[in-house]
């Protein structure tokens, strides 16, 4: 495969009108937290790029009060004008796509490609999307008379800040509730960025509160009394301690966590489609994706062919500058994530399985992992249980349709899973056997407003997405 | 307990009584730890001794349940139609006996008792209706924004623990169980634990209905005792706690937590009351299928 020399494209950073300062977002006002001011790093060279006065409790103690007041008259509205602020909102987050992305990628280390061409236009089809069913809700086979929890703490992670805020707040409003949203702590600019589209479209004070912070601040909104739902996204171990934390206090609760999904590629796959398939599956993003495919398991018949192919394919992958047009693999968002990449990669190799990554050139500032593929895999290696949150590809081989269902299954996860095949047949009935929320066929990694997405087993329950996901924010 | 005068002769012909054993898999065992407990009826007159199961009867339930979930899953949702509808044919056959077992247990009179078991021959019918109707009203075709066909559906959770309803023994039980196995789980089920007798004639029931061995496995004995285990048990994939009071269920609930199980608590209890959807949506997932289109 050729590899074609392509000139710096670079996207302009100024576009991010990135500001120095951010605080949060309560009552309907921008303020500093309580807590610490903290600098958000840009991952790609480790300087920082803005300084956040974070929240502390007391500030959670305050966005729950206004939460509150701003229910009562919120839910009271008539479908259609909660409609119409989402609407509002989604069309700004498009009138403002493209500061948003370039935000993004500054604040995350995705490439910018990702952020311009997926992240964001999602965040405003999802806000788009849910906006329509606020005046619906009645149609949407929840009952006659459906009404809205209360007060929703919404907890997100780091890997689509923007695209898990537009999730969370989406369906939460068009439903009548109201919102405290914590962003992570290493990507809190787009959410923040959000609020400021949430003040403009003159959101009634209080409906919408975004607090920048730490676990700490997370800890304080699953723990508060005034706050009636949890919707998470992150960890299976964090997921599991939510669930304990709300154990007899009537909170409903929503779990969106780990995932090892595996992608199975038959004999008789387009392969050359596949190989797209895996690559997307499991770099996009980096992979740090929830669902994305870690766990390649091939037909053994074309195991050689298939490995082969997408080395040379891995070549051809360009790592660096997420600002860059032409980049498909950006930085690792984090130190902590950098380490704990390195550390369960290291385990693969001390466990006996064959590392492999393209030469490339890592930059010498900021946090990076080149794309790695991990040959000879046993079910029982760590790198082919945990879930690595990062470019790292396990290899596996079966020999039957069987042998590949039992092994895809096997795993307390079950988010997703890929199939590629030519043969219909096989591909609905895999589609029934794997222990997943969602199967691409054919396919990997797409992502529509209408389309439910959540997991089976450890991977969480409820679904975010289409008329299921309007369920988390409905009273029973 | 009143004393009844006892007899001043032998009958003259002696009633062969029944032993109240547990369910799983298919089969009838005593509990294996050997134990029993008395069980009254509303007048505190000895019932009968029913077996009181142990951690290790709830850990062959859950291999059981978990062996008979695939087949069940994969049973055309018309036949499990049919085999519910079948449990209601069987019940309605031995609708006196329950009536009386129910008497006996709840303290009901001969036309409520009646009544009740009716009702839940009638609760049998509707969730038999629902086995190839459900997936028609929660599944959807996605209309998303690209080439694909793209679809969700409901599948069964797997393998649910049920803690049946205390109080209201026949048509409690047969309201939380139904819909549990109606979607294709399978479930481990403990009974009312004072009032467990109807239980385990249910299960009678369903061994002569076509239900395939270990979709319904029913233990009776102590709640306190069994409910721990099968809330923390790795391999149950959800837990339904209508039978626990509510201050004794925050430990079920965290112990749920270590392998992220769905867990079920309910709203209104009057057993009467049309009893809805929602323990139909509270033991599925959502899986949604994308495939490419093209030529």
């Amino acid at each position: 495969m050729p590899k074609f020399e392509y000139a710096p494209a670079p996207e302009s950073r100024d576009i991010g009108r990135l500001k120095e300062h951010y605080g949060i977002f309560v009552d309907g006002a921008f303020r500093d937290g309580a807590g610490e001011a903290t600098k958000t790093i840009n991952p790609a060279n480790e300087e920082p790029l803005a300084e956040v006065a974070e929240a502390a409790p007391s500030d959670v103690d305050d966005a729950v009060r206004a939460a509150r007041r701003a229910f009562g008259p919120w839910s009271a509205l008539p479908g259609r004008e909660r409609a119409k602020y989402l609407y509002r909102i989604a069309r700004a987050i498009q009138e403002r796509s493209r500061e948003l992305a370039v935000l993004e990628s500054l604040d995350n280390g995705k490439p910018i490609k990702e952020s311009r061409d997926v992240d964001v236009p999602l965040a405003a089809a999802h806000f788009f999307y849910y906006a329509g069913w606020a005046d619906k809700l009645e149609y949407a086979g929840f009952g006659p008379s459906p009404r809205p929890i209360g007060v929703a703490g919404q907890i997100i992670p780091w890997n689509f800040p923007l695209l898990m805020a537009a999730w969370k707040i989406a369906p939460a409003l068009a439903c009548g509730n109201t919102v405290i949203l914590k962003p992570a702590e290493t990507t809190p600019l787009t959410a923040l960025t959000l609020a400021e589209i949430i003040a403009e479209a003159d959101l009634p004070p209080g409906v919408v509160n975004i607090l920048a912070g730490g676990p700490e601040v997370g800890q304080a909104i699953v723990e508060h009394e005034g706050v009636d739902k949890i919707a998470f996204t992150g960890s299976t171990e964090v997921g599991k301690i939510i669930q304990r934390t709300i154990a007899g206090t009537g909170k409903r609760v929503s779990l969106e966590l780990g995932g090892k999904a595996a992608n199975i590629i038959f004999e008789d796959a387009a392969l050359d489609q596949a190989i797209e398939g895996i690559v997307n599956g499991i770099f996009f993003n980096q992979g740090h994706v929830c669902c994305a495919g870690s766990r390649l398991l091939v037909q053994e018949s074309v195991a050689d062919e298939v490995i082969a192919a997408l080395q040379a394919r891995l070549l051809t992958l360009r790592l660096g500058d997420p600002l860059d047009k032409n980049t498909d693999i950006g930085a690792i968002n984090s130190a902590a994530q950098l380490a704990r990449i390195r550390e369960l990669t290291s385990s693969g190799e001390s466990e006996g399985a064959t590392r492999w990554s393209p030469p490339c050139e890592i930059p010498d500032r900021g946090y990076w992992f080149a794309p790695t593929v991990f040959t000879n895999v046993s079910q029982a290696n760590t790198i082919a249980r945990e879930e690595i949150f990062g470019p790292v590809l396990s290899v596996l081989t079966f020999r039957t349709p069987a042998e590949a269902v039992e092994k895809a299954n096997n795993t307390p996860y079950g988010l997703s899973a890929g199939i590629w095949t030519e043969k219909g047949s096989r591909i609905l009935w895999f589609a029934q056997q794997l222990r997943a929320g969602v199967v691409w066929a054919n396919t990997f990694n797409r992502f529509d407003p209408g389309s439910p997405f959540g997991g089976y087993k450890e991977s969480g329950f409820g679904r975010e997405g289409g008329r299921h996901g309007l369920e988390a924010y409905l009273a029973h | 307990m009143p004393t009844k005068a006892k007899p001043s002769k032998a009958p003259e012909r002696l009633r062969v009584r029944k032993t109240y054993k547990l369910y799983i898999g298919g089969a009838f065992p005593r509990s294996e730890s050997g134990r029993s407990y008395p069980v009254t009826g509303s007048d505190g007159a000895l019932l009968a001794q029913a077996a009181q199961a142990s951690r290790k009867d709830v850990r062959d339930a859950v291999v059981a349940a978990r062996k008979a979930q695939p087949g069940w899953a994969r049973a055309t949702a018309y036949n499990r139609g049919q085999v519910l509808y079948r449990v209601a044919e069987m019940l309605d056959g031995r609708r006196e006996q329950f009536a009386a077992e129910l008497t006996a247990a709840e303290g009901l009179t001969d036309a409520k008792a009646l009544s009740t078991v009716d009702a839940a021959i009638d609760r049998w019918v509707w969730y038999a209706g629902w086995a190839d109707k459900y997936a028609q009203i929660v599944g959807s075709s996605n209309p998303v924004a690209g080439p694909y066909f793209n679809f969700s559906l409901p599948e069964p959770t797997g393998v649910v623990g049920v803690l049946a309803p205390q109080d209201s023994s026949l048509l409690g039980l047969v309201s939380v169980v139904a819909p549990v196995i109606a979607t294709g789980n399978t479930a481990v089920v403990v009974a009312s634990e004072q009032r467990p007798l109807p239980a385990v004639s249910l299960a009678e029931v369903l061994a002569t209905s076509d239900l395939p061995g270990g979709v319904v496995n029913l233990l009776t004995g102590r709640v306190g005792e069994l409910a721990p285990w099968l809330a923390s048990h790795r391999d149950v994939n959800a837990i339904d706690l209508t039978g626990v009071a509510a201050p004794d269920r925050p430990p079920l609930q965290q112990a749920a937590a270590d392998n992220v199980k769905r867990v079920y608590l309910p709203g209104g209890l009057d057993w009467a009351d049309d009893p809805g959807t929602s323990r139909l949506a509270a033991f599925i997932e959502t899986k949604t299928v994308w495939h490419p289109i093209g030529v």
